[in-house]
């Protein structure tokens, strides 16, 4: 394959163009990613697929406005034309400000990859797929279908600006799923699970993909002896790392500054008060090693940060991106700044977000909760940041009955509203683990994060199933 | 920009120049699209955001020796075309074998002729754009004193062609044109925040419809103040044609050929059976050009046709793409639906619920008690399409006496699709077209467990 990155020499000139007709701030943000992913259904290698997306999107901002064009073509003609459009878009004029001389700066990457995943071959990755379908099979008769897919993907990017920052990333990622369904008397149930890093093809060094199938099948035979999930308000226990979903929702995307800036959050206006119980401290952090949302540097060139959101139930701060951080007269950004690809504009997203430990052991939180429901895996989830009302799925919940988990129950959805859930966790374990691989949406765009939690209790949340 | 000369032809010249190194034994299909988009965003009486883009993207698919191999990229450079096919030749080698795999071959039916294109979209001029979105969020913030926000005002512009080129003799163009405005409101009523939105499709700008789409954002949104949580109880619900869009295209998925193939419909085996009430006639037609999502050729270059899936309560078919056509002894329904990305799936593509007589408050004057819903959410993580499983969040308002009634918020629906179907008790007249892959309309369930308190 070609290589395609433009040296700073060719970006400065389309810095230069971008701000030939005025404007405050240029970007030139440079993508190459290829990707390679393996299906495996229905007793079968589908397909292999392999994908590339170059290109480059280039923005400036002239007072509120920010215009924005995006092109494959990465000549300096190709960036120059994209430059010009943008640059039209913005509406620039007024502030003259010239591109300052670009000087690259280093960000630490959070892990090494040691084994690129365009280095292996491809029997290697499709091997994998055929055991996991073999080890989710062989868990039982009642097992009737199972998907598998292998993704990797190694995304490298580079970003210039106006300010003279010239910094780069090379973000390669591996995703392993597994989802199974079982047939019985009451119909198909379905199960599954997940791992995604942003590590190479070591990945599977230590995690086996047979366990993942196992897990998935697991989950899909026990639904077959689910009860209809009950409905109204009662306390539910999510356990450890699953419950990262829940605050992904209830207050994460609540606490992005460009919903905080448009009034669009009930966390607006809030900072420096207790908008949680003591025991909850909240952490979006793009430096973990190897977890699925962390990178060296952010789409807008800043280095990844460990940011205290919420300490001890205290509001510290919200995240921020270029934009909103350049309006609040904030020195930086959080290093939050991220799009889905060079045909988007950057806003403010999530990395890692997690929730600290507790002192509570898990089996007390359970043994302490006479009557609700248990959540021990979670789908994705939903929020109107205005009004702090949020979803999220429950797809492997059991029910608590006398301090005991007794039988599953089928898949739905629970409701309840931020800053009221917030206020009423009364438990957290000290078992804390992050949950599965996800993709955010946001705004037509998605990005990859994660999220951990230890086991943790909320006196009241809304069961949305069928049973009375 | 360097390539708003491309054409339909020129695309598909360069479909043909890939086809043409199909080695003997070999099948090719490629996919060519061509797109520009401009979105525009205003706040606070201010351009916030105007993007330009013009984005390329080609995905080829080769079967050898009954196995299947893809690759895309992002650009129509023909060195990047000729790595393309290189990589989906080395893929085709790690596929297990399937006889019935194979691109579409052509079957003869012909291609609807319908005006999709409005090429003066191209020509509007950007100051005109631009002006629509700040019009947009001027007429929401304008529309009641209790609105206190605009979360975003956009207008959306997109002209694409697409191209499919097979080795068997699919040459395939199509060229489409569409805009839309869309917005979100935030009103307000002292600690209290409600939401609400309001959007117009058309093919060109003289389609959209800036009024109505400002008005419902405001009333949607005001409508919701003094929202509480309901009691915990069964009742009818009234899905707004917004919510029965997103229902109907959950129920579309079910009835893919390939779910059937998989063993993962809930309907596999019940073709000529009762499914529904006995007046709900579901059709996926993206031959009618009023529907949004209108086209006159499916992901593998066959001719679109009217599929008509139940008819008065009783499933007629299964969508297919060749794939699954071949596989089911049957053939393609002209129901291939992908990205350049990616192999061919089967979907619907432009559902509809046959209209009842009634008017929407009609349909509530006949209620006692029951929930409109207006809003739901996390249909992607509470609803199981594999067991049927239903449950969404909600926001609506009660039903009192035939009438509406206050705001509810903060609760879920729940069923599962199989009683939904079943228990469908009436179809509005109000037939929507929005911006989905089905139109709207205002459908009443009974016996749906609505959970709050």
């Amino acid at each position: 394959m070609t290589s395609t990155m433009p040296d700073a020499d060719v970006l400065d000139a389309a810095l230069r163009a971008a701000l030939r007709t005025g404007g405050d701030f240029a970007e030139v943000f440079v993508e190459d990613r290829r990707s390679s992913r393996a299906r495996f259904d229905d007793g079968k290698v589908e397909e292999l697929v392999s994908g590339r997306l170059s290109g480059a999107g280039i923005r400036v901002r002239s007072g509120s406005s920010v215009g924005f064009a995006h092109t494959a073509d990465l000549t300096p003609a190709g960036l120059r034309t994209a430059a010009q459009t943008a640059a039209a878009a913005a509406r620039a004029g007024g502030s003259q400000t010239s591109a300052g001389k670009l000087s690259r700066r280093h960000a630490p990457a959070p892990n090494e990859v040691t084994v690129a995943p365009d280095a292996v071959a491809k029997a290697r990755k499709v091997a994998l797929l055929a055991a996991a379908d073999e080890a989710a099979r062989a868990e039982g008769s009642a097992i009737s279908q199972v998907a598998c897919l292998y993704g990797d993907s190694h995304r490298s990017i580079l970003v210039a600006n106006s300010d003279g920052l010239l910094a780069s990333d090379d973000q390669v990622k591996t995703l392993f799923s597994v989802s199974a369904v079982a047939l019985g008397d009451t119909g198909m149930q379905t199960g599954r699970e997940s791992v995604g890093r942003t590590v190479g093809f070591e990945l599977f060094d230590t995690v086996d993909v047979r366990d993942l199938a196992r897990t998935a099948a697991r989950r899909a035979l026990r639904k077959l002896q689910a009860q209809p999930a009950p409905s109204g308000a009662m306390p539910v226990v999510i356990g450890p790392g699953g419950g990262g979903v829940l605050f992904h929702e209830a207050c994460g995307h609540g606490l992005e500054a460009d919903l905080i800036a448009k009034e669009a959050s009930v966390f607006s206006g809030r900072i420096g008060e207790q908008v949680a119980k003591p025991m909850v401290t909240l952490i979006d952090d793009g430096t973990m090693a190897t977890e699925w949302g962390c990178y060296a540097i952010d789409d807008e060139g800043r280095p990844a940060q460990r940011n205290v959101l919420i300490a001890d139930g205290v509001l510290m701060d919200y995240m921020w991106d270029r934009l909103r951080a350049d309006r609040a007269d904030r020195a930086t950004s959080s290093g939050n700044g991220r799009r889905e690809s060079y045909q988007h504009l950057p806003m403010v997203r999530m990395t890692n977000t997690y929730i600290a430990n507790g002192e509570s052991e898990p089996d007390d939180i359970v043994a302490d909760t006479p009557n609700g429901v248990y959540v021990a895996h979670l789908g994705g989830g939903q929020v109107n940041t205005a009004t702090g009302d949020f979803v999220f799925g429950m797809t492997e919940a059991y029910l608590i009955e006398d301090g005991r988990l007794t039988a599953p129950i089928r898949d739905g959805n629970l409701i309840g509203n931020g800053p009221e859930v917030l206020m009423l966790i009364d438990a957290l374990g000290n078992d804390f683990a992050m949950g599965s691989p996800g993709t955010c949406g946001k705004d037509g765009q998605g990005v990859p994060v994660g999220d951990g939690t230890p086991t943790l209790r909320v006196q009241r949340l809304t069961v949305g199933g069928t049973a009375a | 920009m360097h390539d708003d000369d491309l054409t339909t032809e020129a695309l598909a010249s360069l479909g043909d120049r890939v086809v043409a190194q199909a080695a003997p034994g070999e099948q090719i299909e490629v996919v060519l699209v061509h797109s520009t988009e401009t979105e525009v965003r205003a706040w606070e009486g201010e351009v916030e955001s105007f993007a330009a883009a013009t984005a390329h993207g080609v995905g080829i698919r080769v079967v050898t020796d009954q196995r299947q191999g893809f690759a895309h990229a992002g650009s129509h450079d023909e060195a990047v075309v000729a790595e393309t096919l290189a990589a989906a030749r080395d893929n085709a080698a790690f596929g297990t074998p399937d006889e019935f795999l194979g691109v579409a071959e052509p079957d003869g039916v012909a291609v609807p002729e319908m005006d999709l294109w409005r090429p003066e979209l191209a020509t509007v001029d950007p100051e005109t754009k631009i002006g629509m979105a700040l019009e947009l969020e001027r007429a929401v913030r304008d529309g009641d004193k209790r609105i206190c926000g605009v979360e975003s005002a956009d207008y959306v512009d997109a002209l694409s062609t697409g191209a499919v080129v097979t080795s068997t003799g699919i040459r395939s163009v199509g060229r489409d044109s569409g805009c839309y405005l869309s917005v979100y409101s935030l009103a307000a009523d002292g600690e209290e925040t409600q939401t609400g939105f309001g959007y117009s499709v058309g093919r060109s700008i003289e389609d959209l419809d800036l009024r109505q789409a400002a008005a419902d954002a405001v009333e949607r949104a005001v409508r919701l103040l003094g929202a509480g949580k309901p009691a915990t109880q069964r009742t009818t619900v009234v899905f707004d044609p917004w919510v029965t869009a997103q229902f109907l295209g959950i129920v579309g998925a079910t009835l893919s050929g390939e779910a059937v193939l998989k063993r993962r419909s809930l309907f596999a085996d019940r073709l000529g059976e009762t499914v529904a009430a006995p007046f709900f006639t579901l059709t996926d037609d993206p031959t009618d050009p009023d529907a949004f999502s209108a086209t006159e050729t499916d992901g593998e270059g066959l001719a679109t046709r009217r599929n008509e899936l139940m008819t008065g309560g009783v499933l007629q078919r299964f969508l297919h793409n060749s794939y699954t056509g071949r596989r089911s002894a049957s053939a393609s329904t002209g129901s291939a639906v992908r990205g350049y990305a990616g192999t061919p799936g089967v979907g619907c593509m432009a559902l509809v619920a046959t209209p009842g007589d009634a008017a929407p408050g009609a349909l509530v004057a006949g209620i006692d008690d029951g929930v409109l819903v207006q809003g739901v959410s996390g249909l992607h993580s509470g609803v199981n399409p594999v067991s049927g499983d239903f449950s969404t969040g909600a926001e609506g308002l009660r039903i009192r006496g035939g009438e509406l009634a206050e705001p509810i918020r903060e609760f879920t629906v729940a069923s599962t699709l199989q009683r939904m179907l079943l228990d469908v008790v009436a179809v509005g007249n109000d037939l929507t077209r929005l911006p989905m892959t089905a139109a709207g309309v205002t459908l009443v369930v009974a016996d749906v467990t609505v959970s709050g308190e």
